[in-house]
């Protein structure tokens, strides 16, 4: 039965071989035919001669997630072989080089499988030993547009534009495509029963990855510094402010830059430059991974209790050291949520897609400035550095950034007394100024939590006891402050929480458990602390499944810790492998607590 | 701690500068610190420098790390603001700091533990960065804060207050400051303000990072015999190579000095350092050959004093990263945001 838009397929190369771009091109292709896309990038930490996956997903019914098994796959790597054969689908297709013999042990009868001497294809056609290598992926992508019958003139316009100005390289690419296409097309089954067609399913959605989103985002919120120290995943935050803001930010007649990006010499630096900006007026933001959370501890601590705005993008990871910085995780939620010493706790925005990178960090330079404190992004690896398709990024002209309190030299001339922390207004929040201000008011010295309300020493046990219950009243107000959850009521029985990049398949989930009987209504958190649609939430469940990318149930603790929720209340499903959680996997996790508990099904229940 | 308001009340004879300032205006809170403390003489020559060089208070920003040092920026120059940051980051602090706003003056103040052992990270890349400021080690050879330990400025051999001898060879900051490209390097005594103040005013004036190693005796634990950071020691091994006096454009007086030994250096903002050679061999605007007299005086057992290094016409962190002239904190939001429009031809990129 012929299937259309609707595949996963799996590129299995080594890396430093020229692959990324042609299966981007792949990709983007399925895309401006209007078919819904999502790819994913499973790469090793190397630069030249591991192995290395690239997924594309298309799917008209939008279910994103990443799937245990693929119906296509294109083994372009034999130290891989095996596993890439393992990994298809029965029924699906396997695309491999025939120019040398493979091993018939692994040959799998329920397969198709669709041999292409790409090699001997190349040899005969091109000298240039570089090309040779680059252009056996262009091959493949053209036997690819025969084989799924994907249209042809959108390969070769996207070649022409990509290679825009380099136009010696344009020809010499489209002879590649044709190789392949038309080898498929005089020898080989053409299409395949996986096929695409063009669509009109797209709308004005663009394609693209979490991180350059965050970054767009940090420019439109007005962020001046970017401080920074490399780490994957996080690294094409700042690759991407610097791309943008040397376009966006710079005058056109002295061609002098209304931005600065400095890589700091580690992640202790970098942070330690925001708060130095963002203590002088200035919008900053760093952006890292979890090793460099564990580095901020100290300095974010800090901003706590000195009051000072700061915006981090954490792009999770796994582990520490060398542990797995290409794979993806929901880890480092706690040492977020209380990074530091001595009584600390941060708010933290869960963005799921890029339009919400976007947002959450344009959104988080104003928080912070309003809430006189750090602001932390989390998104991960599966979301930073995969393109996915997504609502265009939006901003309205009319919206005015919230610098928060701050007082001038007038506001100043009107006070008889300053005193930087005191609550003036109830909410918890004092006035900030910024030093040069005034000659002979509002300044104050900086410190750690060993001051009274007019930020003079103490260590006074009343003074410390009274910041710190203010602090806490500061936490109300953030709490009133922060996006709110996502709900979706399905009339079902029980809940599913879930937060970030768990959203991918969670419509895909909740369909495929719907079709098994069970419906769940859901509860997307989009930020912590937690909303009162949070605790209603969890209150209206007797049963609630809650999804995470991590081993220990860090949300289920913060849900406990904030809202005082019994922990016995949640069903964790935990996945914490490093790639992005499956919807397969919180289906059969969710179907086999009801099946061990027998547990009445929905449709049981009305039958 | 106490704290004590100073009376508001003017002295009639109180000496006024340029701008109508008296050095009460240039103080602060009365300093915690032991009686005696060399810090709080680095900190008195703060206040009289900033007087003299009359900028009004609140167009500095002090910042700091942690410990002894690194309190005494509660006092002085009460009207400015300050930053009591973390141990050995206040290099991070300063620069981003500066980053936000170029046209304050930036102060910091350190010591040896915050500069040379848990600092010494961010010590060396500030200067690689060249941020703008006037970086004041107080350099005691000991962390006093947590009773009395070495830190790695102490000299091997010398011993502590118990009679412990040091195991470890000495970080020398003035060495390091010349090597990684600081535009001014010094080194001072805090018990002599003669040559502190005016290094301390052409240090704040001098565009790009400008180094001050002082040399701050520890009263309680590192002042004894067998202590090469004791007021005497200090003051038997001092061997002043670089007198500073720095004039201001706007003063006539010219500055006594001898035909042949005095040479005038120009200050970005118009005002020249004349500089008084007291050794005849010294060029302070040579990196190699000063790093090299530093180091030799240092195996003579010799603590060069002055201005030992000088870079006219340095750049700045600003000046490398070409950022426009408006402070970052003073930008418009119209210069920050590029606007729907723009945003709808980065979706059309994206599609």
């Amino acid at each position: 039965m012929t299937s259309f838009n609707e595949f996963v397929i799996r590129f299995a190369n080594v890396n430093g071989s020229g692959s990324a771009s042609a299966n981007g091109m792949f990709a983007k292709a399925l895309f401006r035919m209007g078919i819904p896309v999502t790819t994913r990038n499973i790469f090793p930490s190397n630069i030249q001669g591991l192995p290395t996956w690239f997924e594309v997903r298309a799917s008209a019914r939008e279910y994103f997630g990443r799937r245990d098994k693929v119906d296509i796959m294109v083994a372009m790597n034999a130290e891989t072989y095996k596993e890439d054969v393992d990994r298809l689908e029965s029924g699906g297709y396997l695309i491999y080089d025939s120019t040398r013999g493979r091993p018939r042990e692994l040959n799998r009868d329920d397969v198709h499988e669709i041999g292409i001497p790409i090699t001997k294809l190349i040899l005969s056609e091109f000298s240039d030993p570089k090309q040779r290598q680059l252009f056996k992926n262009i091959v493949y992508v053209g036997a690819l547009s025969a084989l799924l019958n994907m249209e042809f003139d959108v390969l070769t316009s996207m070649v022409a534009s990509q290679y825009r100005g380099k136009d010696k390289l344009i020809q010499p690419n489209i002879r590649a495509l044709e190789l392949g296409r038309n080898y498929a097309l005089k020898y080989l089954r053409c299409p395949m029963e996986v096929q695409v067609k063009s669509d009109d399913l797209i709308g004005d959605r663009i394609l693209v990855d979490g991180n350059e989103a965050a970054a767009l985002g940090a420019i439109y919120g007005g962020a001046t510094l970017c401080a920074w120290y490399p780490i994957t995943p996080s690294t094409s935050v700042a690759d991407a402010f610097e791309k943008h803001a040397s376009r966006l930010r710079v005058d056109p007649n002295t061609k002098k830059k209304n931005f600065a990006i400095i890589q700091a010499e580690d992640e202790l630096s970098a942070i330690g430059m925001v708060i130095g900006a963002g203590w002088n007026g200035a919008r900053a933001f760093t952006a890292t991974s979890g090793p460099g959370i564990s580095l901020m501890n100290e300095f974010l601590g800090l901003a706590y209790f000195a009051e000072v705005p700061a915006v981090v993008f954490d792009v999770q990871r796994a582990g520490p050291s060398t542990g797995m910085p290409t794979r993806t995780q929901q880890s480092d939620i706690l040492s977020v949520a209380f990074a530091s010493h001595g009584d600390t706790k941060h708010p933290i925005l869960l963005p799921a897609t890029p339009k919400e990178c976007f947002d959450f960090a344009a959104d988080a330079f104003d928080l912070a400035e309003r809430i006189q404190s750090p602001v932390i992004v989390m998104t991960d690896l599966e979301l930073g550095m995969n393109q996915t398709l997504s609502d265009p990024f939006q901003w309205d002209d009319a919206r005015q950034f919230d610098r928060g309190k701050v007082l001038d030299f007038e506001d100043l001339e009107q006070i008889e007394r300053y005193g930087r922390y005191v609550d003036v207004d109830g909410d918890g929040i004092g006035y900030r100024t910024l030093p040069g201000t005034h000659p002979t008011k509002g300044s104050f010295f900086t410190r750690g939590s060993s001051r009274n309300e007019w930020a003079v020493y103490t260590e006074d046990a009343q003074s410390y006891i009274h910041n710190m219950d203010r602090l806490n009243k500061k936490w109300e107000t953030i709490r009133s402050l922060m996006p709110q959850s996502d709900v979706e009521h399905r009339n079902g029985r029980a809940g599913i929480i879930y937060y970030g990049t768990t959203a991918t398949p969670m419509n895909e989930s909740i369909g495929l458990l719907d079709e098994n009987g069970i419906t769940l209504n859901s509860m997307r958190i989009r930020s912590y602390p937690f909303g009162p649609e949070v605790v209603e939430f969890i209150d209206a469940h007797e049963k609630i499944f809650l999804v995470e990318q991590n081993r220990d149930a860090q949300m289920k603790s913060l849900l406990s810790f904030d809202l005082g929720v019994d922990p016995k209340k949640f069903v964790s499903i935990l996945y914490y492998g490093g790639f992005s959680i499956s919807a397969d996997y919180i289906v059969d996790r969710v179907t086999e607590h009801y099946i061990v508990n027998k547990l009445p099904r929905l449709r049981e229940v009305e039958s | 701690m106490t704290f004590v308001p100073k009376p508001a009340a003017r002295h009639p004879l109180l000496k006024t500068n340029e701008i109508g300032l008296t050095r009460r205006d240039y103080e602060a809170i009365v300093s915690t610190l032991c009686a005696g403390c060399g810090h709080d003489s680095v900190s008195a020559a703060v206040i009289q420098a900033c007087h003299e060089l009359s900028i009004p208070p609140h167009q500095f920003a002090k910042v700091s790390g942690i410990g002894c040092s690194s309190k005494t920026p509660s006092y002085f120059l009460g009207n400015a603001h300050g930053f009591n940051s973390v141990h050995g980051r206040m290099p991070s602090i300063a620069t981003g700091a500066y980053l936000a706003n170029k046209e304050l003056k930036y102060i910091g103040i350190s010591g040896d533990g915050d500069s040379a052992s848990i600092g010494l990270g961010q010590f060396a890349h500030i200067i690689r960065r060249k941020v703008d400021m006037c970086y004041i080690v107080d350099n005691n050879g000991t962390y006093g804060l947590t009773k009395g330990q070495f830190s790695a400025t102490n000299d091997r051999g010398s011993t502590s207050k118990r009679g412990v001898p040091n195991l470890y060879a000495p970080i020398d900051l003035v060495s390091l400051a010349i090597q990684l490209g600081a535009s001014f390097v010094a080194r001072s005594f805090s018990g002599d303000k003669q040559q502190l103040i005016p290094l301390i005013k052409a240090a704040v004036l001098h565009k790009g990072f400008a180094f001050i190693d002082v040399i701050s005796p520890c009263v309680m634990f590192n002042n004894h015999e067998g202590s090469t950071k004791s007021y005497s020691h200090v003051r038997n091994h001092t061997e002043p190579v670089v007198d500073a006096n720095l004039i201001m454009p706007r003063d006539e007086i010219a500055v006594e000095y001898e035909e042949g030994t005095t040479i005038s250096v120009p200050m970005h903002d118009g005002s020249e350092l004349h500089l008084r050679k007291l050794s005849d061999s010294y060029e302070p605007n040579d990196r190699v050959s000063a790093l090299t007299y530093v180091q030799k005086a240092q195996e003579e057992g010799e603590i060069v004093t002055g201005l030992l290094f000088l870079e006219e016409d340095a750049v700045d962190c600003h000046d490398i990263l070409g950022t426009t002239d408006t402070p970052f904190n003073g930008l418009a939001q119209e210069s920050l945001c590029p606007g729907a429009e723009k945003l709808e031809q980065i979706n059309d990129s994206l599609r």
